[in-house]
Protein backbone atom coordinates (compact mmCIF):
# COMPACT_ATOMS: atom_id res chain seq x y z
CA UNK A 1 0.00 0.00 0.00
CA UNK A 2 2.74 2.41 1.07
CA UNK A 3 4.44 1.78 -2.45
CA UNK A 4 0.99 2.43 -4.09
CA UNK A 5 0.49 6.08 -2.23
CA UNK A 6 4.12 6.88 -3.13
CA UNK A 7 3.42 6.14 -6.97
CA UNK A 8 -0.05 7.89 -6.50
CA UNK A 9 2.00 10.85 -5.11
CA UNK A 10 3.45 11.36 -8.32
CA UNK A 11 0.42 11.25 -10.36
CA UNK A 12 -1.25 14.01 -8.03
CA UNK A 13 2.08 16.12 -8.06
CA UNK A 14 0.93 15.93 -12.26
CA UNK A 15 -3.04 16.35 -11.92
CA UNK A 16 -2.35 20.24 -9.90
CA UNK A 17 -0.91 22.11 -13.36
CA UNK A 18 -2.40 19.80 -15.70
CA UNK A 19 -6.00 20.72 -14.37
CA UNK A 20 -4.90 24.49 -14.00
CA UNK A 21 -3.83 24.10 -17.57
CA UNK A 22 -7.46 22.65 -18.64
CA UNK A 23 -9.07 25.22 -16.92
CA UNK A 24 -7.03 28.08 -18.47
CA UNK A 25 -7.58 26.29 -21.64
CA UNK A 26 -11.62 26.40 -20.72
CA UNK A 27 -11.68 30.05 -19.66
CA UNK A 28 -9.67 31.39 -22.82
CA UNK A 29 -12.15 29.22 -25.34
CA UNK A 30 -15.35 29.67 -23.78
CA UNK A 31 -14.90 33.53 -22.88
CA UNK A 32 -13.87 33.46 -26.97
CA UNK A 33 -17.40 32.59 -27.60
CA UNK A 34 -19.53 35.38 -25.80
CA UNK A 35 -19.59 38.15 -27.43
CA UNK A 36 -17.72 41.17 -26.14
CA UNK A 37 -20.27 43.89 -27.37
CA UNK A 38 -22.69 42.33 -24.99
CA UNK A 39 -21.71 42.89 -21.63
CA UNK A 40 -23.98 40.70 -19.63
CA UNK A 41 -23.11 37.45 -21.37
CA UNK A 42 -19.35 38.13 -20.88
CA UNK A 43 -18.58 35.37 -19.01
CA UNK A 44 -14.47 37.08 -17.86
CA UNK A 45 -15.40 37.64 -14.39
CA UNK A 46 -16.48 34.50 -13.34
CA UNK A 47 -13.49 32.64 -15.12
CA UNK A 48 -11.41 34.73 -13.36
CA UNK A 49 -12.91 33.81 -10.33
CA UNK A 50 -12.52 30.36 -10.86
CA UNK A 51 -9.03 30.09 -12.17
CA UNK A 52 -8.14 32.72 -9.23
CA UNK A 53 -9.94 30.23 -6.52
CA UNK A 54 -8.33 26.98 -8.13
CA UNK A 55 -4.59 28.06 -8.68
CA UNK A 56 -3.91 27.74 -4.90
CA UNK A 57 -6.10 24.58 -4.28
CA UNK A 58 -4.36 22.76 -7.64
CA UNK A 59 -1.05 24.31 -5.84
CA UNK A 60 -2.19 22.44 -2.09
CA UNK A 61 -2.91 19.34 -4.65
CA UNK A 62 0.80 19.48 -5.53
CA UNK A 63 2.19 19.50 -1.94
CA UNK A 64 0.14 16.63 -1.31
CA UNK A 65 1.05 14.97 -3.77
CA UNK A 66 4.84 15.50 -3.03
CA UNK A 67 3.96 14.57 0.85
CA UNK A 68 2.99 11.62 -0.85
CA UNK A 69 5.28 10.83 -3.12
CA UNK A 70 8.07 11.38 0.06
CA UNK A 71 6.02 8.75 2.18
CA UNK A 72 5.14 11.27 4.63
CA UNK A 73 1.33 9.55 4.59
CA UNK A 74 3.18 5.80 4.92
CA UNK A 75 2.36 6.11 8.45
CA UNK A 76 -0.53 8.61 9.83
CA UNK A 77 -0.26 10.34 13.14
CA UNK A 78 -2.48 7.55 15.91
CA UNK A 79 -3.67 10.73 17.28
CA UNK A 80 -3.82 14.86 17.31
CA UNK A 81 -1.43 14.32 20.12
CA UNK A 82 1.07 13.41 17.36
CA UNK A 83 0.81 16.36 15.61
CA UNK B 1 -11.24 17.25 31.81
CA UNK B 2 -10.99 19.36 35.34
CA UNK B 3 -13.84 19.03 37.89
CA UNK B 4 -13.97 22.56 38.63
CA UNK B 5 -14.43 24.42 35.15
CA UNK B 6 -18.33 24.61 34.40
CA UNK B 7 -20.29 22.10 32.65
CA UNK B 8 -22.93 22.63 30.67
CA UNK B 9 -25.77 20.19 30.23
CA UNK B 10 -24.66 18.32 26.88
CA UNK B 11 -28.18 18.81 25.79
CA UNK B 12 -28.34 22.65 25.92
CA UNK B 13 -24.82 22.55 24.59
CA UNK B 14 -25.94 20.89 21.60
CA UNK B 15 -29.25 22.69 21.56
CA UNK B 16 -27.70 26.07 21.52
CA UNK B 17 -25.23 25.50 19.45
CA UNK B 18 -27.82 23.61 16.78
CA UNK B 19 -30.03 26.46 16.86
CA UNK B 20 -27.51 29.51 16.16
CA UNK B 21 -25.84 27.07 13.21
CA UNK B 22 -29.58 26.49 11.82
CA UNK B 23 -29.70 29.82 11.94
CA UNK B 24 -26.92 31.05 9.86
CA UNK B 25 -27.55 28.23 7.59
CA UNK B 26 -31.33 29.14 6.85
CA UNK B 27 -29.60 33.10 6.39
CA UNK B 28 -27.25 31.48 3.60
CA UNK B 29 -29.61 29.75 1.63
CA UNK B 30 -32.81 31.44 1.29
CA UNK B 31 -30.34 33.28 -1.16
CA UNK B 32 -29.78 30.53 -3.17
CA UNK B 33 -33.28 29.29 -3.18
CA UNK B 34 -34.82 32.97 -4.71
CA UNK B 35 -32.05 32.85 -6.88
CA UNK B 36 -34.46 32.77 -10.30
CA UNK B 37 -36.64 35.85 -8.20
CA UNK B 38 -33.55 37.78 -6.78
CA UNK B 39 -32.09 37.90 -10.65
CA UNK B 40 -35.21 39.39 -11.73
CA UNK B 41 -35.14 42.11 -8.96
CA UNK B 42 -30.86 42.77 -9.67
CA UNK B 43 -30.67 42.79 -12.98
CA UNK B 44 -32.28 44.68 -16.10
CA UNK B 45 -35.26 42.52 -17.35
CA UNK B 46 -34.40 41.95 -20.77
CA UNK B 47 -30.81 39.89 -19.21
CA UNK B 48 -32.71 36.19 -19.54
CA UNK B 49 -30.14 33.20 -18.32
CA UNK B 50 -27.24 35.51 -17.83
CA UNK B 51 -29.23 37.46 -15.27
CA UNK B 52 -29.78 33.76 -13.11
CA UNK B 53 -25.64 33.04 -13.66
CA UNK B 54 -24.82 36.40 -12.32
CA UNK B 55 -27.09 35.84 -9.29
CA UNK B 56 -25.86 32.18 -9.05
CA UNK B 57 -22.03 33.82 -9.11
CA UNK B 58 -22.99 36.15 -6.39
CA UNK B 59 -24.62 33.40 -4.58
CA UNK B 60 -21.23 31.29 -5.15
CA UNK B 61 -19.38 34.43 -3.97
CA UNK B 62 -20.95 34.00 -0.71
CA UNK B 63 -19.15 30.20 -0.62
CA UNK B 64 -15.66 31.55 -2.49
CA UNK B 65 -15.05 33.85 1.06
CA UNK B 66 -15.90 30.90 3.26
CA UNK B 67 -12.46 30.09 3.52
CA UNK B 68 -11.15 33.37 4.08
CA UNK B 69 -13.97 33.57 7.13
CA UNK B 70 -12.39 30.14 8.20
CA UNK B 71 -9.12 31.55 8.64
CA UNK B 72 -9.91 34.56 10.03
CA UNK B 73 -12.69 33.28 12.76
CA UNK B 74 -10.88 30.11 13.30
CA UNK B 75 -7.61 32.37 14.75
CA UNK B 76 -10.01 34.59 16.56
CA UNK B 77 -11.54 31.03 17.95
CA UNK B 78 -8.36 29.50 19.01
CA UNK B 79 -7.07 32.92 20.46
CA UNK B 80 -9.95 34.19 22.45
CA UNK B 81 -12.15 31.45 22.72
CA UNK B 82 -14.86 29.68 20.94
CA UNK B 83 -17.76 31.26 22.69
CA UNK B 84 -17.47 34.79 21.87
CA UNK B 85 -16.60 34.08 18.54
CA UNK B 86 -19.69 32.48 17.46
CA UNK B 87 -21.35 34.97 18.70
CA UNK B 88 -19.61 37.85 16.74
CA UNK B 89 -20.15 35.31 13.53
CA UNK B 90 -23.97 35.33 14.22
CA UNK B 91 -23.96 39.13 14.56
CA UNK B 92 -22.67 39.73 11.14
CA UNK B 93 -24.97 37.00 9.68
CA UNK B 94 -27.89 38.08 10.98
CA UNK B 95 -27.56 41.92 9.94
CA UNK B 96 -26.14 41.12 6.50
CA UNK B 97 -29.24 38.81 5.33
CA UNK B 98 -31.24 41.38 6.87
CA UNK B 99 -29.88 44.66 4.74
CA UNK B 100 -29.90 42.06 1.68
CA UNK B 101 -33.87 42.39 2.76
CA UNK B 102 -33.70 46.03 2.21
CA UNK B 103 -31.95 46.42 -0.95
CA UNK B 104 -33.79 48.50 -3.36
CA UNK B 105 -34.27 46.60 -6.94
CA UNK B 106 -32.61 46.85 -10.42
CA UNK B 107 -35.25 49.76 -11.24
CA UNK B 108 -34.40 51.87 -8.44
CA UNK B 109 -30.50 52.08 -7.87
CA UNK B 110 -29.32 50.54 -10.89
CA UNK B 111 -26.04 48.59 -11.14
CA UNK B 112 -25.92 49.50 -7.43
CA UNK B 113 -28.37 46.70 -6.23
CA UNK B 114 -26.12 43.99 -7.40
CA UNK B 115 -23.19 45.57 -5.81
CA UNK B 116 -24.53 45.92 -2.23
CA UNK B 117 -25.72 42.41 -2.49
CA UNK B 118 -22.59 41.14 -3.48
CA UNK B 119 -20.83 43.06 -0.72
CA UNK B 120 -23.25 41.99 2.01
CA UNK B 121 -22.90 38.36 0.46
CA UNK B 122 -19.60 38.25 1.14
CA UNK B 123 -20.43 39.51 4.86
CA UNK B 124 -22.54 36.01 4.55
CA UNK B 125 -19.84 33.83 3.51
CA UNK B 126 -17.36 35.37 6.03
CA UNK B 127 -19.36 34.80 8.67
CA UNK B 128 -20.59 31.29 8.68
CA UNK B 129 -16.79 30.40 7.70
CA UNK B 130 -16.38 30.59 10.97
CA UNK B 131 -19.39 29.67 12.23
CA UNK B 132 -19.63 26.09 11.74
CA UNK B 133 -15.89 24.99 12.88
CA UNK B 134 -16.62 27.13 16.37
CA UNK B 135 -20.10 24.59 16.93
CA UNK B 136 -18.91 22.23 15.71
CA UNK B 137 -15.35 22.50 17.89
CA UNK B 138 -17.99 23.90 20.65
CA UNK B 139 -20.07 20.34 20.51
CA UNK B 140 -17.03 17.86 20.36
CA UNK B 141 -15.03 19.38 22.85
CA UNK B 142 -18.20 18.58 25.37
CA UNK B 143 -18.90 15.11 23.86
CA UNK B 144 -17.48 11.85 26.28
CA UNK B 145 -15.19 10.14 23.68
CA UNK B 146 -17.79 7.35 22.56
CA UNK B 147 -20.44 9.27 21.54
CA UNK B 148 -18.62 12.12 19.65
CA UNK B 149 -19.74 11.35 16.40
CA UNK B 150 -23.52 10.92 17.88
CA UNK B 151 -23.64 14.49 19.43
CA UNK B 152 -21.69 16.34 16.60
CA UNK B 153 -23.81 14.80 14.27
CA UNK B 154 -26.57 16.92 15.54
CA UNK B 155 -24.47 20.32 14.55
CA UNK B 156 -24.51 17.99 10.86
CA UNK B 157 -28.17 18.02 10.99
CA UNK B 158 -28.24 21.81 10.92
CA UNK B 159 -27.33 22.71 6.92
CA UNK B 160 -29.81 20.60 5.78
CA UNK B 161 -32.90 22.08 8.21
CA UNK B 162 -31.74 25.46 7.48
CA UNK B 163 -32.18 24.65 3.81
CA UNK B 164 -35.29 22.93 5.31
CA UNK B 165 -36.68 26.29 7.19
CA UNK B 166 -35.82 28.49 4.20
CA UNK B 167 -37.61 26.20 1.53
CA UNK B 168 -40.80 26.12 4.11
CA UNK B 169 -40.78 30.12 5.24
CA UNK B 170 -40.69 30.62 1.28
CA UNK B 171 -43.09 28.20 0.12
CA UNK B 172 -45.72 29.81 3.37
CA UNK B 173 -44.86 33.91 2.55
CA UNK B 174 -45.48 32.79 -1.39
CA UNK B 175 -49.17 31.11 -0.73
CA UNK B 176 -50.06 33.92 1.63
CA UNK B 177 -48.73 36.24 -0.72
CA UNK B 178 -49.20 35.11 -3.95
CA UNK B 179 -46.88 34.98 -7.22
CA UNK B 180 -47.08 38.33 -8.11
CA UNK B 181 -46.58 40.26 -4.80
CA UNK B 182 -43.86 37.64 -4.21
CA UNK B 183 -42.37 38.43 -7.06
CA UNK B 184 -42.48 41.89 -6.60
CA UNK B 185 -41.53 42.44 -2.78
CA UNK B 186 -42.71 39.61 -0.91
CA UNK B 187 -39.26 37.71 -1.50
CA UNK B 188 -38.01 40.22 0.76
CA UNK B 189 -39.79 38.85 4.18
CA UNK B 190 -37.51 35.56 4.57
CA UNK B 191 -34.68 38.03 5.00
CA UNK B 192 -35.76 40.44 6.77
CA UNK B 193 -37.31 37.14 9.38
CA UNK B 194 -34.41 36.11 10.23
CA UNK B 195 -33.26 39.23 12.43
CA UNK B 196 -35.90 37.87 14.88
CA UNK B 197 -33.91 34.27 14.81
CA UNK B 198 -30.95 35.94 14.93
CA UNK B 199 -31.95 37.73 18.21
CA UNK B 200 -33.37 34.34 19.75
CA UNK B 201 -30.31 32.69 19.11
CA UNK B 202 -27.70 35.13 20.81
CA UNK B 203 -29.74 35.71 23.93
CA UNK B 204 -29.52 31.58 24.34
CA UNK B 205 -25.89 31.60 23.14
CA UNK B 206 -25.04 34.47 25.73
CA UNK B 207 -25.73 32.01 28.68
CA UNK B 208 -23.72 29.63 27.40
CA UNK B 209 -19.98 28.89 29.28
CA UNK B 210 -16.85 28.64 27.02
CA UNK B 211 -15.62 25.21 25.99
CA UNK B 212 -14.25 23.15 28.77
CA UNK B 213 -10.84 21.96 26.51
CA UNK B 214 -10.20 25.20 25.50
CA UNK B 215 -10.66 27.31 29.58
CA UNK B 216 -8.42 24.16 30.71
CA UNK B 217 -5.65 25.62 27.89
CA UNK B 218 -6.07 29.11 28.73
CA UNK B 219 -5.60 28.17 32.19
CA UNK B 220 -2.88 26.54 32.05
CA UNK B 221 -1.37 29.28 29.47
CA UNK B 222 -0.95 27.04 26.77
CA UNK B 223 -3.42 28.27 23.77
CA UNK B 224 -1.85 28.83 20.86
CA UNK B 225 0.05 32.39 20.03
CA UNK B 226 -0.46 32.47 16.47
CA UNK B 227 -2.53 29.60 15.40
CA UNK B 228 -2.45 30.40 11.60
CA UNK B 229 1.74 29.66 11.58
CA UNK B 230 0.80 26.38 14.02
CA UNK B 231 -1.52 25.16 11.88
CA UNK B 232 -0.34 25.90 8.20
CA UNK B 233 3.24 26.13 9.26
CA UNK B 234 3.81 22.85 11.09
CA UNK B 235 4.11 20.15 8.34
CA UNK B 236 2.93 17.25 10.49
CA UNK B 237 -0.44 19.46 10.84
CA UNK B 238 -0.53 20.95 6.97
CA UNK B 239 -0.15 17.62 5.57
CA UNK B 240 -3.48 16.87 7.64
CA UNK B 241 -5.05 19.99 6.79
CA UNK B 242 -4.37 18.57 2.89
CA UNK B 243 -5.74 15.12 3.86
CA UNK B 244 -8.91 16.21 5.26
CA UNK B 245 -9.84 18.53 1.83
CA UNK B 246 -8.39 15.82 -1.10
CA UNK B 247 -9.55 12.72 0.96
CA UNK B 248 -12.91 13.77 2.99
CA UNK B 249 -14.03 17.30 2.49
CA UNK B 250 -13.87 17.85 -1.35
CA UNK B 251 -15.99 14.61 -2.36
CA UNK B 252 -18.30 15.52 0.63
CA UNK B 253 -18.74 18.90 -0.50
CA UNK B 254 -19.90 18.15 -3.97
CA UNK B 255 -21.99 15.47 -2.54
CA UNK B 256 -23.92 17.79 -0.47
CA UNK B 257 -24.40 20.54 -2.76
CA UNK B 258 -25.95 18.24 -5.99
CA UNK B 259 -28.37 16.37 -3.32
CA UNK B 260 -29.49 19.72 -1.97
CA UNK B 261 -29.00 22.30 -4.20
CA UNK B 262 -28.08 21.49 -7.89
CA UNK B 263 -31.16 19.34 -7.99
CA UNK B 264 -33.61 22.10 -6.98
CA UNK B 265 -32.05 24.12 -9.50
CA UNK B 266 -32.17 21.11 -12.45
CA UNK B 267 -36.10 20.57 -11.18
CA UNK B 268 -36.65 23.94 -11.18
CA UNK B 269 -34.38 25.42 -14.56
CA UNK B 270 -33.87 22.04 -16.39
CA UNK B 271 -36.79 20.37 -15.98
CA UNK B 272 -39.19 23.80 -15.94
CA UNK B 273 -41.44 22.07 -12.64
CA UNK B 274 -43.65 24.71 -11.29
CA UNK B 275 -42.21 26.35 -8.80
CA UNK B 276 -43.78 24.83 -5.57
CA UNK B 277 -43.71 21.10 -6.81
CA UNK B 278 -40.12 21.65 -6.86
CA UNK B 279 -39.72 22.82 -3.31
CA UNK B 280 -42.23 20.49 -2.18
CA UNK B 281 -40.18 17.41 -3.67
CA UNK B 282 -37.15 18.42 -1.80
CA UNK B 283 -38.88 19.35 1.89
CA UNK B 284 -40.71 15.66 1.66
CA UNK B 285 -37.03 14.46 1.13
CA UNK B 286 -35.15 16.55 4.02
CA UNK B 287 -37.92 15.92 5.97
CA UNK B 288 -37.56 11.92 5.56
CA UNK B 289 -33.43 11.68 5.15
CA UNK B 290 -32.50 14.05 7.97
CA UNK B 291 -33.01 11.49 10.89
CA UNK B 292 -29.83 9.87 9.16
CA UNK B 293 -27.75 11.98 10.23
CA UNK B 294 -27.42 11.13 13.53
CA UNK B 295 -28.02 7.78 12.87
CA UNK B 296 -24.62 7.84 10.72
CA UNK B 297 -22.74 9.82 13.16
CA UNK B 298 -23.71 7.09 16.02
CA UNK B 299 -23.05 4.31 13.64
CA UNK B 300 -19.21 6.29 12.84
CA UNK B 301 -18.79 6.07 16.95
CA UNK B 302 -19.05 2.10 16.99
CA UNK B 303 -17.62 1.27 12.75
CA UNK B 304 -15.35 4.75 12.17
CA UNK B 305 -15.86 7.33 9.77
CA UNK B 306 -14.08 6.83 6.76
CA UNK B 307 -15.80 4.04 4.95
CA UNK B 308 -19.10 5.63 5.74
CA UNK B 309 -17.97 8.67 4.39
CA UNK B 310 -16.33 6.96 1.22
CA UNK B 311 -19.55 4.66 0.48
CA UNK B 312 -21.82 7.72 0.51
CA UNK B 313 -19.81 9.24 -1.88
CA UNK B 314 -19.53 5.78 -4.52
CA UNK B 315 -23.07 5.94 -4.69
CA UNK B 316 -23.26 9.25 -5.33
CA UNK B 317 -20.85 8.68 -8.32
CA UNK B 318 -22.90 5.63 -9.65
CA UNK B 319 -26.13 6.90 -9.67
CA UNK B 320 -26.45 10.76 -10.10
CA UNK B 321 -26.23 10.09 -14.02
CA UNK B 322 -29.37 7.45 -13.77
CA UNK B 323 -31.26 9.91 -11.07
CA UNK B 324 -30.93 12.94 -13.33
CA UNK B 325 -32.00 11.49 -16.42
CA UNK B 326 -35.54 10.09 -14.95
CA UNK B 327 -35.77 13.75 -13.83
CA UNK B 328 -35.46 14.54 -18.01
CA UNK B 329 -37.62 11.66 -19.04
CA UNK B 330 -40.73 11.71 -16.58
CA UNK B 331 -40.95 15.90 -16.91
CA UNK B 332 -40.76 15.65 -21.27
CA UNK B 333 -44.00 16.11 -21.98
CA UNK B 334 -43.07 16.94 -26.01
CA UNK B 335 -44.59 13.91 -26.41
CA UNK B 336 -48.11 14.55 -24.75
CA UNK B 337 -50.88 12.50 -27.58
CA UNK B 338 -54.17 14.70 -28.30
CA UNK B 339 -55.89 11.92 -26.34
CA UNK B 340 -53.91 12.20 -22.92
CA UNK B 341 -55.43 16.27 -23.05
CA UNK B 342 -58.26 16.82 -19.76
CA UNK B 343 -58.38 20.33 -20.66
CA UNK B 344 -56.58 23.20 -22.58
CA UNK B 345 -57.20 27.04 -21.82
CA UNK B 346 -55.19 30.04 -22.68
CA UNK B 347 -54.23 32.65 -20.06
CA UNK B 348 -53.55 36.24 -20.12
CA UNK B 349 -50.80 37.39 -22.76
CA UNK B 350 -48.46 40.26 -21.52
CA UNK B 351 -46.28 42.25 -23.84
CA UNK B 352 -43.20 44.21 -22.88
CA UNK B 353 -41.23 46.92 -25.00
CA UNK B 354 -37.57 46.17 -25.70
CA UNK B 355 -35.51 48.89 -24.91
CA UNK B 356 -36.23 51.96 -25.87
CA UNK B 357 -37.48 50.70 -29.70
CA UNK B 358 -41.04 50.52 -30.31
CA UNK B 359 -41.14 46.71 -30.89
CA UNK B 360 -42.03 44.70 -27.96
CA UNK B 361 -42.23 41.22 -26.52
CA UNK B 362 -45.68 39.46 -26.69
CA UNK B 363 -46.13 36.31 -24.36
CA UNK B 364 -48.95 34.30 -24.51
CA UNK B 365 -49.81 31.00 -22.36
CA UNK B 366 -51.64 28.13 -22.37
CA UNK B 367 -52.38 25.99 -19.56
CA UNK B 368 -52.46 22.27 -20.33
CA UNK B 369 -54.28 19.61 -17.77
CA UNK B 370 -53.94 15.97 -18.82
CA UNK B 371 -55.98 13.24 -17.85
CA UNK B 372 -53.12 11.77 -15.48
CA UNK B 373 -53.49 14.56 -13.04
CA UNK B 374 -50.16 16.49 -14.59
CA UNK B 375 -50.13 20.34 -15.83
CA UNK B 376 -48.49 22.14 -17.68
CA UNK B 377 -48.11 25.71 -19.54
CA UNK B 378 -47.02 26.18 -22.92
CA UNK B 379 -45.46 29.93 -23.12
CA UNK B 380 -44.75 31.60 -26.45
CA UNK B 381 -43.18 34.69 -26.64
CA UNK B 382 -43.61 36.88 -30.54
CA UNK B 383 -41.22 40.04 -31.21
CA UNK B 384 -44.03 42.44 -32.51
CA UNK B 385 -42.48 45.25 -34.75
CA UNK B 386 -44.37 47.90 -36.50
CA UNK B 387 -41.59 47.38 -39.27
CA UNK B 388 -41.95 43.95 -39.97
CA UNK B 389 -44.98 43.03 -38.48
CA UNK B 390 -44.57 39.52 -35.97
CA UNK B 391 -41.95 37.55 -35.69
CA UNK B 392 -42.53 34.15 -34.47
CA UNK B 393 -40.59 33.36 -31.32
CA UNK B 394 -39.98 29.76 -30.05
CA UNK B 395 -42.28 28.06 -27.98
CA UNK B 396 -41.16 26.52 -23.78
CA UNK B 397 -43.75 24.29 -22.06
CA UNK B 398 -43.00 25.78 -18.03
CA UNK B 399 -44.61 25.09 -14.77
CA UNK B 400 -45.03 21.77 -14.96
CA UNK B 401 -46.75 19.92 -12.33
CA UNK B 402 -46.24 16.13 -12.00
CA UNK B 403 -48.71 13.52 -11.84
CA UNK B 404 -48.99 11.83 -7.89
CA UNK B 405 -47.19 8.87 -8.47
CA UNK B 406 -44.01 10.63 -10.56
CA UNK B 407 -44.24 13.30 -7.72
CA UNK B 408 -43.55 10.58 -5.19
CA UNK B 409 -41.23 8.69 -7.30
CA UNK B 410 -39.02 12.17 -7.55
CA UNK B 411 -39.51 12.02 -3.66
CA UNK B 412 -38.02 9.19 -3.68
CA UNK B 413 -35.32 10.47 -5.86
CA UNK B 414 -34.31 13.14 -4.20
CA UNK B 415 -34.15 11.42 -0.59
CA UNK B 416 -32.01 9.16 -1.88
CA UNK B 417 -29.22 11.64 -3.09
CA UNK B 418 -29.67 13.15 0.76
CA UNK B 419 -29.33 9.91 2.27
CA UNK B 420 -26.00 10.39 0.44
CA UNK B 421 -25.54 13.38 2.20
CA UNK B 422 -26.58 12.19 5.32
CA UNK B 423 -23.41 9.29 4.35
CA UNK B 424 -21.04 11.58 4.11
CA UNK B 425 -21.89 14.59 6.05
CA UNK B 426 -22.93 12.67 9.28
CA UNK B 427 -19.93 11.82 10.80
CA UNK B 428 -17.34 14.31 9.28
CA UNK B 429 -17.53 16.76 12.22
CA UNK B 430 -16.07 14.08 14.14
CA UNK B 431 -13.56 12.80 11.74
CA UNK B 432 -12.20 16.69 11.75
CA UNK B 433 -12.30 17.15 15.25
CA UNK B 434 -10.19 14.21 16.19
CA UNK B 435 -7.89 15.19 13.46
CA UNK B 436 -6.43 18.07 15.06
CA UNK B 437 -5.19 19.37 18.53
CA UNK B 438 -7.12 21.60 21.05
CA UNK B 439 -5.08 24.60 20.78
CA UNK B 440 -5.00 24.68 17.05
CA UNK B 441 -8.71 22.98 16.35
CA UNK B 442 -10.60 25.98 15.42
CA UNK B 443 -8.40 26.96 12.67
CA UNK B 444 -6.95 23.72 11.34
CA UNK B 445 -10.61 21.94 10.90
CA UNK B 446 -11.99 25.26 9.57
CA UNK B 447 -10.20 25.78 6.59
CA UNK B 448 -10.62 22.05 4.79
CA UNK B 449 -14.22 22.08 5.85
CA UNK B 450 -14.88 25.65 3.87
CA UNK B 451 -12.93 24.68 1.10
CA UNK B 452 -13.96 21.73 0.31
CA UNK B 453 -17.54 22.35 0.95
CA UNK B 454 -17.56 26.38 0.06
CA UNK B 455 -15.71 25.96 -2.94
CA UNK B 456 -16.13 22.69 -4.42
CA UNK B 457 -19.39 22.38 -3.32
CA UNK B 458 -20.71 25.73 -3.14
CA UNK B 459 -19.61 25.82 -6.82
CA UNK B 460 -21.54 22.80 -8.09
CA UNK B 461 -24.75 24.92 -9.12
CA UNK B 462 -23.22 27.54 -10.87
CA UNK B 463 -20.07 25.53 -12.39
CA UNK B 464 -22.59 22.61 -13.66
CA UNK B 465 -25.06 25.65 -14.99
CA UNK B 466 -22.17 26.71 -16.76
CA UNK B 467 -21.08 23.82 -18.10
CA UNK B 468 -24.60 23.12 -18.82
CA UNK B 469 -24.43 26.03 -20.95
CA UNK B 470 -21.56 25.35 -23.08
CA UNK B 471 -21.94 24.52 -26.94
CA UNK B 472 -22.55 20.81 -27.65
CA UNK B 473 -23.39 19.95 -24.22
CA UNK B 474 -26.37 17.78 -22.60
CA UNK B 475 -28.08 19.16 -19.63
CA UNK B 476 -26.69 16.31 -17.73
CA UNK B 477 -23.25 17.74 -18.61
CA UNK B 478 -22.83 19.71 -15.62
CA UNK B 479 -22.55 16.85 -13.23
CA UNK B 480 -19.69 15.79 -14.74
CA UNK B 481 -18.09 18.06 -12.17
CA UNK B 482 -19.55 16.50 -8.98
CA UNK B 483 -19.24 13.00 -10.00
CA UNK B 484 -14.91 14.20 -11.59
CA UNK B 485 -14.44 15.72 -8.12
CA UNK B 486 -16.27 13.15 -5.91
CA UNK B 487 -14.23 10.36 -8.15
CA UNK B 488 -10.51 11.71 -7.15
CA UNK B 489 -11.96 12.19 -3.21
CA UNK B 490 -13.04 8.96 -3.50
CA UNK B 491 -9.42 7.13 -4.42
CA UNK B 492 -7.71 9.44 -2.38
CA UNK B 493 -9.49 8.69 0.89
CA UNK B 494 -9.54 4.92 0.61
CA UNK B 495 -6.05 5.03 -0.06
CA UNK B 496 -4.66 7.55 1.94
CA UNK B 497 -6.84 8.21 5.34
CA UNK B 498 -6.97 5.35 8.30
CA UNK B 499 -10.54 4.51 9.85
CA UNK B 500 -8.87 5.09 13.26
CA UNK B 501 -10.66 7.06 15.74
CA UNK B 502 -8.98 9.51 18.16
CA UNK B 503 -9.88 8.49 21.07
CA UNK B 504 -8.61 11.74 23.13
CA UNK B 505 -9.01 14.90 21.58
CA UNK B 506 -8.16 17.01 24.93
CA UNK B 507 -4.45 17.67 23.28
Amino acid sequence: MNALKKFLGLVWMILGPVAMTFLFIQAVEKVGLTHTDIERTNTMLQWGIILFIFLPISLGLMIFGFYAWKGEYDQLPENSEDI
Amino acid sequence: MSETLPKNNIFKVIGASSLGTLIEWYDFYIFGSLAVIIGHQLFPEDAGASALINTLAIFAAGFIVRPFGALVFGRLGDLIGRKYTFLLTLVLMGGSTFFIGLIPSYKSIGYAAPILVLILRLIQGLALGGEYGGAATYVAEHAPKDKRGFFTSWIQTTATLGLFLSLGVIVITKNILGAETFGDWGWRIPFLLSILLVVVSIYIRMKMHESPMFSKLKAEGNISKNPLKESFNNKANFKMVLLALFGATMGQGVIWYTGQFYAQSFLENTCKLDFNDSRYILLWGIAFATPFFVIFGAWSDKVGRKWIMLSGMLLGIVFYRPIYQTFLDDTDFSKVEQSDILTSKALPSSALLIGNSTDSLRTSATQVILKNGASFNVVKTDTVSNQRGIISGGEMVKDKVLPTPVFWKFVGLIFFQILLVTMVYGPIAAFLVELFPTKIRYTSMSLPYHIGNGVFGGLVPFIATLIASFAGSTPLSGLWYPIGIATLSLIIGTIYLSNKKDESIND
